[in-house]
Order: C-alpha cells, then structure tokens, then sequence
C-alpha cells in the first residue's frame, strides 16, 4: 500500500506524516505538491495538519481551490482512500468531499493538548484494528475544530456511522468537560457515506511511537495496511 | 473598474465564541447592557467594469462564505 501525503504552503506536519508511514508503519510514501494537477500511484492520500494560506479567510478554504483538490476529487470518486488530519479535516471540508463545517473552538483559544477519543465505527478502511467503542489518547492543536452540521444532516451521520470518532473522558463518556472545542454531539471526526474519505482533528501522526506519549494512533495507518490485505 | 465591499458573517442562531468574548471585553469596561456582538469579515474587491451582481454572488457562495454556516452581504452593486 502506496500512501501520498499533500504538501500545501503552510501546511506542517507533512514531514510527521512522511516519518510514521515510512519509518514506523514500514510502507513506502511520497510527497505531493499541491500545485500538481494529477496524483502519482497511491493508495492512499492524506492531507496533513498545518495552517495552509496562513488559515486566511477561513482554515482550509484557500487550500480547497488547490489545483490537487481536482485530482483528489476524482480520486475519491473512483473509490481511493483519502485522509485528512486536522487542517486536512478542514480542507475536506472546504471542498466539499466531507459534509458540515469546522468553526471557531467555543474558548476561542488554539487548544493544544491530550485528548480522548472514542472510536464509534471500526467498519471503515481508516478504523478496523480498532474495536468498537476502544478509547483512545491522541492530540489536538487547532483553532478551529468545533464541528458542525445542521440537525437534519446531523441525524443522517449519525443513522449511517459517519460519525467515526468522538470526544469523551479517560472512561469513554461523552461528558461536556471532555468536549474540547464544543462540537456538536462531541465529533472529533466524519467519514463520507461511502467510508472511503476519513477527516478527524486528533493527529494519530503524532502519537504512533511510545517516545511521544501513545501509540493510539498509529492503529489507524494499520488499518489501511489491514484494508489493503483485505481487497486483495 | 468597479469596487464591490462584502461583509461576511455567521448566521444566526450559529454561536458566535469571539463575539461573546468580545461582549465579555466591553462589558468588562462597564458597557452594561450590550446583548450581542456579532463578529464578521469585510472584503473590498476592485473588479472589471461591467461585472454584475450575479458574478459576485458566485464569488460570495464558492468561496468567500461557506454557504453552511456564513451569510453575506454586498455594498457597491
């Protein structure tokens, strides 16, 4: 399994992205430049974390209209797997590949710190070496995380498991304490109807080495390796 | 060339967290009695004589507000 990971001006955590998979994870990984109109021969894209256009207008929204955006699109119409961590989230977003909207956190502060998380649905490419309702620690570092989605659209993530990761406490709980940014009904990420476009804003890159305080994370690049077993 | 000003803002009932924390400042102050402030953006765009109302509105809903969650208004048309 190929993985690409999307360079954007201002985005951060590309090198992060580029070392778990290919010194960690031990699959082979290649830079993408936003400013490319095709895609090399992945399996697998993701847009990393960061502050791409210095978070102008609206986090993610210059990013959108990226050249790469287009080969995305038709990437993820065919079926590839792609992944948005963070700014990736919002940029996903903003182009319209994942429903809803990222806002402002309700502190208006840049939230930087642990968090858990709850997996609800194991059944997508990005999930399955997780099992349901595992709680996991991973980071956060965004401004602008507070998910929304208007209720009747709400309702139909949540009758169809696009909600795949939520806020909760050490116990798994969705207490209003353990919702960092006050999304609505705690989402900390959403995958597409057809489970093939995953964005979250925890940063699984950030903790897959026990070095780094979790190895949580990195179970979600193994799940895309144990995806790959699975079609082939 | 014709200048167009677009103010950008949340739509109602969408909270609003630097409004409130701006609220929160001016109240601070001893501005009692203020219920709400609503924060936005304001953008001017120079554009080619002869460009109408429609094509600004395009610019406004594909990327200049997120249709979801922001609603606009233009000065200049």
């Amino acid at each position: 399994m190929r993985f690409g990971v999307v360079i954007f001006p201002g985005s951060t955590c590309d090198q992060d992205c580029l070392y778990v998979i290919r010194k960690v994870l031990g699959a082979p990984a290649v830079p993408v430049w936003h400013a490319s109109s095709k895609l090399p021969e992945v399996d697998v894209v993701i847009l990393p974390g960061g502050f791409s256009y210095g978070d102008y207008l609206r986090a993610g929204a210059i990013a959108a209209t990226s050249p790469v955006m287009g080969a995305i699109r038709r990437f993820a119409q065919e079926g590839g797997l792609v992944l948005g961590i963070c700014n990736g989230f919002q940029i996903l977003v903003e182009a319209g590949l994942l429903p809803g909207a990222l806002l402002s956190n309700l502190s208006t502060r840049f939230l930087c710190r642990t968090v858990h998380v709850r997996v609800e649905n194991p059944h997508t490419p990005f999930t399955r070496a997780y099992h349901q309702g595992q709680v996991l620690r991973l980071p956060i570092a965004h401004a602008a995380g507070r998910y929304y989605a208007p209720s009747p659209l709400l309702t139909e993530l949540e009758t169809r498991g696009q909600v795949v990761f939520r806020y909760c406490d050490e116990a798994g709980q969705t207490t209003p304490e353990a919702n960092p940014n006050g999304s609505v009904h705690h989402i900390a990420g959403i995958c597409n109807e057809r489970g093939n476009v995953l964005g979250l804003m925890p940063h699984p890159e950030r903790s897959s080495e026990s070095a780094l305080g979790s190895e949580d994370g990195l179970l979600l690049f193994h799940s895309l390796l144990l995806q790959a077993e699975a079609v082939r | 060339m014709a200048t167009f000003r677009v103010i950008i803002t949340l739509k109602p009932g969408i909270l609003d967290a630097q409004g409130q924390a701006i609220r929160r400042g001016l109240l601070a102050l001893g501005f009692e009695g203020i219920q709400e402030v609503r924060t936005g953006r304001y953008l001017e765009i120079d554009v080619p004589e002869g460009w109408g109302e429609e094509k600004i509105r395009a610019m406004c809903e594909g990327l200049l507000a997120h249709p979801l969650v922001e609603e606009y208004r233009l000065e200049g048309c």
